[in-house]
């Protein structure tokens, strides 16, 4: 964040959660990392007088805040919307004991899926969950209303949601430092059974007080200001909340809108007493018809998802031009150009394994992390992709489907972050269970896709400080896993072997792949020797353009150009290093055998 | 300022874009404009396309630009100049670095990088400022402040004064590269005139 003017900063969205959490007294913060929910926690991290963890998946975080909450602390959990599914389990049952110290879930959906597998709309949990939500429209919003959910948390004893999507996160606006809450009690232990110990008889108390609650919550919701009717012309109409309130605001400045703060529960004398003042009433919300379908619960007639798309972001032009019913007609049509998408960075441990195993005729079944990149050309190998944790419980049963002789046809990638967060109780079902699938592990030491978290095996908390680090190959035997490999993958040759090996095997088997990643700051601040062509021995044989190294790029020959440069006739052309993007790893020299790679200082 | 003023850049994960809008936003802001910048964060960083939109004005509500409403497009690539045309409109303009980083297909030899981009852009009406912003960083002495150089390039078009961008860079670039990173504005701003 950066000042402005007096008390003004400029701030994301997720800058702002962390500042609105100080403002708010957290005193336990628990997450996992996400895109687009990771930079609540590292901001936080950076404050004194807040507990802030990086927990390994998002159930034990959210079960953490709840603990810090019985406690008596304000506490938070941040994830992810596909988190919230891994903390679903603690996060119903939360609904029922409600809280000690107030308790928010920060829940960070991905609508277009800019960086994540599925786009769900996470509101849905607030009503499957019966839990008041908030829905902040920008950065500044975004402050406010986590302080609303710590007051609203303590006074009506529940959890808040507070769900915010990519276009709050990573959005900068300027956003107005305030007062930081004082007062807040003391932690403790109190034990009060009957709110804490959910079995059937005591849970059927609680169930009925969650009944109760919502229903305080629903009148609450009819006078509170974060549920406001802006007044305008009323030959429109407009119900919304989140970024889509924006995109009304731009597409019909005029109109009369009624934004909705808390999305759930909903006001419904507001909402009848603003559908009534209008002509036409449209309720313009991002995915699904959330509001509209309760809405028209109510017996209020609306337009909403018959105009308005439901998949991926809305924007401005989309809003207006779904309700006004006519498209810009000037708009210059893209040209077509070659693809950008990301790719591995020159020097990724990772590409070692999955050039390997493009030449193995294995089925991957892959997981999430960087190396989910493995899937684009050249490399194409990753042939399954669900959710984190799933590679190896896939694999598993893919391999029991495929009977005795499955053991050698499937594998399992998977990061260390991803290890930990969810793989590691699918490798004891391997184990348990029996199944010859190689479970390949690829420790580069950090959490590298949402940009270098800690993670319990790398050995450092989330402030950088040392903490302990699990040994993964230790962990892996300990679990039962008999034939455990440790592979250095820059050597692209003895890694085919050791990967061979491990696949012929009938028993469960590990391959830990381990290198740290390139982008860390250790490795950024050693001094990279480079690699350079000696392209007079370059025979044009591709193997190392293979490795889709974006430091190596190919140059075809013109018709004579070969042979005028003194090559083979029939050679197509050389291959090049780029020696300031080249990042010393030497997975193509391992892999040239015309001695036309060669480190720097060698020559 | 009545109408929002609408401003995107584009080009390859890496290249300093967020710095770059980020020095933008301060400048605006300490001209008194209300701004909303979006970013994009995740998997669009290793390499890929990446873009961030500024939008500015009395009072800004969408962080997102309209299709067609780009007003100026700063673009750290060639390629870059022009996967976003549906943004641009006749008589936008278009600050663009004129290196070329080759995407995957083309560095391994299954796609060709295409010609004539620039003229993809003036034929449709779109006021192109070339800028060679890799030399002229070099020039300066630091190959980093490429992105500074743009941002200057860019200013030349901006209705506020530009010594306000002079200042934003002060408020962000630390001590030991303040220097060498107005240079690279100046450099860049001289480019434009
Ligand atoms: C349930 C869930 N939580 C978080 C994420 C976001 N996410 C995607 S990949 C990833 C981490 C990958 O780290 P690792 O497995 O170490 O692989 P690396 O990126 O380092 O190669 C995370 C946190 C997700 N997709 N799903």
């Amino acid at each position: 964040m950066t000042q402005i003017r007096e008390n003004a900063f400029w701030m994301s969205g997720n800058e702002a959660l962390a500042l609105g959490a100080v403002e708010a007294g957290v005193k336990v913060a628990s997450g996992y990392p996400g895109t687009p929910s990771t930079e609540i926690m590292e901001n936080l991290s950076t404050y004194e007088g807040v507990y802030t963890e990086w927990a390994p998946n998002e159930k034990v975080g959210l079960e953490v805040a709840i603990g810090a909450s019985f406690a008596g602390a304000r506490a938070l959990a941040t994830m992810k919307h596909v988190g919230v599914n891994v903390a679903a389990d603690p996060l119903f049952t939360a609904s029922y004991t409600g809280v000690c110290g107030g308790l928010v879930l920060v829940s960070a959906d991905d609508p277009e899926m800019h960086s994540s597998q599925n786009e769900q709309d996470n509101r849905n949990y607030a009503f499957a969950a019966k839990l008041p939500m908030l829905e902040p429209s920008d950065p500044s919003d975004a402050k406010e209303f986590l302080k609303i959910a710590y007051a609203l948390s303590e006074e009506l004893d529940t959890p808040v949601m507070l769900r915010i999507t990519t276009r709050v996160s990573h959005v900068k606006g300027v956003v107005y430092k305030g007062e930081t809450v004082s007062g807040n009690p003391a932690c403790g232990i109190t034990k009060v059974p009957e709110k804490m110990v959910m079995l059937p008889a005591l849970a059927r108390g609680r169930r009925v007080y969650v009944e109760e609650r919502m229903k305080k919550c629903r009148e609450l919701a009819e006078t509170a200001d974060f549920n406001v009717v802006e007044p305008g012309d009323t030959k429109r109409g407009f119900i919304t909340s989140g970024v889509a309130y924006l995109y009304v605001k731009e597409a019909f400045p005029e109109a009369t809108v009624l934004k909705l703060g808390m999305c759930w529960p909903l006001p419904e004398k507001k909402i009848r007493e603003f559908a009534a003042s209008v002509d036409e009433l449209y309720v313009v919300e991002e995915l699904d018809p959330f509001l509209e379908t309760h809405i028209k619960a109510m017996g209020i007639d609306c337009h909403g998802k018959d105009l308005i798309p439901n998949q991926g972001e809305l924007n401005t032009a989309i809003v207006r031009e779904s309700i006004e019913g006519k498209k810009k007609a000037d708009l210059f049509a893209p040209v077509p150009l070659p693809m950008r998408p990301p790719n591995m960075c020159a020097g990724c441990p990772h590409r070692g394994i999955f050039f390997n195993l493009s030449k193995l005729g294995v089925f991957v079944s892959g997981d999430i992390g960087c190396y989910t990149l493995a899937f684009l050309p050249p490399l194409s190998a990753m042939d399954s992709c669900v959710c984190m944790g799933a590679s190896i419980s896939i694999a598993h049963g893919m391999a029991k489907a495929l009977g005795a002789d499955g053991h050698n046809k499937v594998v399992s990638v998977i990061g260390d972050s991803t290890f930990m967060h969810t793989g590691v109780n699918s490798l004891m079902n391997t184990v348990y269970n029996n199944s010859g699938a190689t479970t390949i592990i690829l420790d580069n030491s950090i959490t590298a896709m949402t940009g270098q978290q800690q993670n319990p095996a790398s050995g450092r908390s989330i402030k950088g400080e040392h903490a302990h680090g699990i040994d993964i190959e230790g962990l892996c035997r300990a679990i039962g896993v008999k034939h455990v490999f440790v592979v250095n993958p820059h050597d692209v040759p003895e890694t085919k072997k050791v990967l061979k090996e491990a696949i012929a095997l009938e028993e469960p088997s590990v391959v830990i792949s381990k290198a740290p990643c390139v982008l860390l700051p250790e490795m950024k601040e050693r001094k990279p020797v480079s690699y350079f062509t000696n392209q007079e021995n370059c025979v044009g044989c591709m193997a190392c353009i293979r490795l889709g190294c974006p430091a190596i790029s190919w140059t075809a020959f013109g018709e004579g150009e070969a042979e005028a440069k003194g090559f083979k006739a029939k050679q197509k052309g050389v291959s090049k290093i780029d020696e300031i993007l080249c990042n010393d790893c030497g997975q193509c020299a391992s892999l040239c055998k015309f001695n036309a790679i060669t480190r720097k200082e060698e020559k | 300022m009545e109408t929002t003023g609408n401003i995107l850049f584009s080009g390859v994960g890496g290249q300093g874009i967020l710095l770059a809008s980020e020095i933008t936003a301060l400048g605006l802001l300490g001209a008194g404009f209300d701004v909303k910048k979006s970013e994009v964060h995740g998997m669009a960083q290793r390499g890929g396309s990446v873009t961030a939109q500024l939008r500015y004005g009395k009072k800004v509500y969408s962080p997102l630009i309209e299709p067609g409403c780009a007003d100026i497009q700063v673009a750290f690539e060639m390629m870059e100049a022009v996967r976003y045309l549906p943004y641009l409109h006749k008589g936008s303009k278009v600050v663009v670095n004129t290196q070329r980083i080759l995407p995957p297909a083309v560095a391994t030899g299954k796609a060709v990088y295409p010609e004539g981009l620039v003229e993809q852009l003036t034929e449709r009406g779109i006021e192109v400022v070339p800028v060679d912003a890799f030399d002229i960083a070099l020039s300066v002495g630091e190959v980093r402040t490429a992105n500074v150089v743009l941002v200057g390039a860019m200013a030349a078009f901006m209705p506020v004064d530009g010594a306000i961008f002079e200042e934003a860079i002060r408020t962000r670039v630390p001590e030991r590269f303040l220097e060498v990173n107005l240079k690279a504005y100046r450099a860049g701003r001289d480019q434009s005139k």
